[in-house]
């Protein structure tokens, strides 16, 4: 067992696992997506683009990339969320909720990719 | 990405891990602290005020406590939090200085740099191994000519001084050993613009070992190697290396050159010095008995040169045997009374100082000359930073390594076409060589090195010429030599040789000779005509003047008003 691999594992898994359970519940509906889950993807998904940070290998590239797409995604949601909650000085509008989920659910895309990356590579790469 | 931008990424894993953990527990706990607002409402922080605050806090900025002031609780944990992220940041700023401290880090970015800028040049240029005493001259050329150059040492002592050289163009240099292909690679020999190699480095292994890697990697580019010793030379010589210098016999074939035709030689040395540096006086070696001192690859090359010319040699030998010296060679290092005049320097006419210790030779010289005051003295000088003392003794000929390279090197690079008059020139009589001499001195207003330069008569570099051929308006050598400013006015120079298209060559041609497309001229003559000459060859309107008298007018309008100028005048004439 590579203690390297299980670590990494962990954190592009739970990356993807924390995704969705943010996205999942009514699009609009400001209840069904809690900000702290928000804030634990976006760290996770960081740790992962961190963990990807000087792989030589083209699937290394490839990881690298799908994770500082889903960074850009949720980074944007977060942005999304605080200027609609400070700077605009309003409640949460269910479109505004919207917008934020279609955004987290695009870094879910491109977390998907990334855990299907890793589970080829896995079955490639049989030690 | 390169190599370079992963090891840092690679480096950098840590520390970044390190400050993202601690952002994110200290803006985690900000949020789920319980505060007071400023009506005394309960109040937690949100995501937004707590990325505020953290970033201000951990950078040590500090605007204090906002939007409201902390509850006891959220203070306590703001104490957590200075200490937490105040560390993770010293830790991360250690690593990234620990980092670029790092020799090998270092090592790898000078290399990374190296690389890359000798991947951007896109003009044609030259490597250069070894940028000893004949490597700098060579750069020195070669930025004179605007032919880029790359140079690559294992000394870092000449990387330094490469770096404090403020050359005209930029020279991009790597202190690495050039043995290993991948430094060669780096340098560029596989470079679409690369247009040869140069091993000058003073172990003959070396160059023979670069000469190898640049054959194998690619075959088609040009290598010019320096080689002392003959079965290095044969060695380089049997893969293709394209031109092996090798200075000892450059130099004995020289100064056979002198015992048989001064005037060539002298002849050779003007137009092969370095231009405007003053000219020197011929040297007679004289015909009689000599004195080789020393039987090294140097010794032997003069022996061999003198002996072929009938000339009486005695060779004084340290180690006869180990170099297999000649039977009569005077056993002793020849810096003393005994061993001279066992050698008879009393009656000799000439004295070769060849070993491979300057000391020695200097001493050789000092005694020999004590002896007879009228030798005509040959020294070989090994090391440059002897100069000032080899110029103090009395020699003749000082036989330096790295000048004679220097020399053959440049003429290679950057003037081909004089390299070819030279060689056809040796097969012309010493009246001849005379005759050319006397034309340079009564055309140069001043003692120094003419300077030489070669015109290509093509699309490329004289676009105007070519039209004006095909136009049907023949260009003599005679018009490129007048000057630009008054056509009736010749500029001080002259042609050494015309080469056709077709290969056949003249030499000293007629100046009433006409161009054709393709040809190629060597001048000579004083530094600074070449640019004025280099006037009418794309311009055509230069061109037209120095052709006709004419100074037709660059602008359409002038053009036209020219055209009804010239009509009117015809009228005017006709009534």
């Amino acid at each position: 067992m590579n203690r390297e691999k299980v670590v990494f594992g962990f954190f592009i898994v739970s990356a993807l696992t924390l995704n969705f359970g943010f996205c999942l519940g009514d699009i609009d509906n400001p209840d069904h997506h809690h900000l702290y889950e928000l804030f634990v993807v976006i760290v996770v998904n960081l740790v992962a683009t961190i963990l990807k940070l000087g792989d030589r290998t083209q699937m290394g590239a490839v990881l690298l990339a799908t994770s500082l797409v889903a960074d850009l995604q949720l980074i944007c949601a977060a942005i999304v969320w605080g200027v609609a909650t400070h700077v605009a000085q309003a409640e949460l509008a269910g479109s505004v909720m919207a917008s934020i989920v279609s955004l987290a659910s695009g870094a879910l895309v491109a977390n998907v990719i990334s855990v299907t990356i890793l589970v080829i590579e896995t079955v490639i790469i049989r030690r | 990405m390169t190599g370079m931008t992963y090891h840092v990424f690679k480096r950098m894993r840590t520390p970044l891990l390190a400050l993202l953990a601690a952002y994110s527990i200290a803006i985690l706990g900000m949020t789920l602290i319980p505060g007071v607002d400023d009506q005394g409402n309960p109040w937690r922080m949100s995501f937004f005020h707590a990325f505020y605050y953290v970033s201000f806090m951990a950078t040590t900025i500090g605007f204090g406590e906002i939007p409201y002031a902390f509850s006891e609780a959220q203070r306590v944990w703001g104490i957590f939090c200075i200490y937490l992220t105040v560390i993770a940041w010293f830790y991360a700023i250690g690593a990234i200085i620990n980092l670029v401290q790092d020799s090998g880090f270092r090592g790898a970015f000078i290399r990374d740099n190296f690389a890359r800028s000798v991947r951007a040049i896109r003009e044609p240029f030259y490597i250069i191994c070894g940028y000893g005493d004949t490597g700098k001259e060579l750069v020195r050329a070669l930025c004179a000519r605007e032919i880029r150059a790359v140079v690559v040492d294992s000394n870092q002592h000449q990387m330094h001084d490469l770096a404090l050289t403020n050359h005209s163009l930029e020279v991009p240099g790597v202190c690495a050993d050039v043995r290993v292909p991948k430094t060669l690679i780096d340098a560029g020999i596989q470079h679409h613009w690369c247009q040869g190699l140069v091993a000058m480095t003073d172990i003959d292994a070396v160059n023979l070992k670069v000469a190898i890697t640049s054959k194998l990697l690619n075959p088609d580019m040009p290598v010019i190697c320096r080689g002392e010793a003959p079965e290095y030379e044969e060695n380089m010589a049997s893969f293709g290396t394209d031109h092996i210098i090798d200075p000892f016999t450059t130099f004995s074939n020289r100064l056979a050159l002198a015992l048989d035709k001064p005037g060539l030689h002298l002849l050779n040395d003007w137009l092969s010095g370095v231009p405007g540096a003053p000219m020197e006086d011929p040297v007679y070696p004289p015909k009689g008995t000599w004195v080789v001192c020393g039987f090294g690859p140097f010794g032997k090359a003069m022996h061999a040169s003198l002996t072929r010319r009938g000339i009486p040699v005695v060779t004084v030998e340290f180690d006869p045997d180990k170099t297999s010296s000649p039977p009569g060679t005077i056993q002793g290092i020849g810096a003393d009374h005994a061993t001279l005049r066992a050698a008879g320097i009393e009656n000799a006419v000439g004295l070769v100082a060849g070993t491979q210790d300057d000391a020695n030779n200097l001493s050789i010289v000092m005694t020999a000359v004590e002896m007879n005051p009228q030798l005509f003295v040959v020294i070989r000088q090994n090391r440059s930073m002897n100069t000032p003392l080899f110029s103090a003794v009395t020699a003749n000929l000082v036989m330096q390594s790295s000048r004679i390279l220097a020399r053959e090197v440049r003429l290679l690079l950057t003037l081909p076409l004089l390299r070819e008059f030279l060689i056809l020139a040796q097969k012309r009589d010493n009246d001849w060589a005379n005759g050319v001499s006397s034309r340079i001195l009564g055309m140069m207003r001043t003692n120094v090195h003419p300077s030489s330069w070669s015109v290509s008569v093509d699309e490329e570099r004289a676009p105007a010429i070519v039209d004006s051929i095909k136009r049907g308006n023949p260009v003599a050598i005679v018009d490129l030599m007048r000057s630009p400013a008054n056509r009736d006015e010749f500029m001080p120079c002259m042609p050494l040789l015309l080469k056709r298209a077709s290969g056949q060559t003249l030499l000293t041609p007629e100046t009433e000779l006409h161009l054709n497309p393709g040809d190629q001229v060597l001048f000579c003559g004083e530094r600074g005509v070449r640019h004025r000459m280099g006037w009418s060859f794309a311009n055509i309107n230069a061109l037209g003047y120095i052709l006709t008298g004419d100074d037709s007018p660059d602008g359409w309008v002038f053009q036209k008003y020219h055209a009804w100028r010239a009509k009117r005048a015809m009228r005017q004439e006709r009534v």
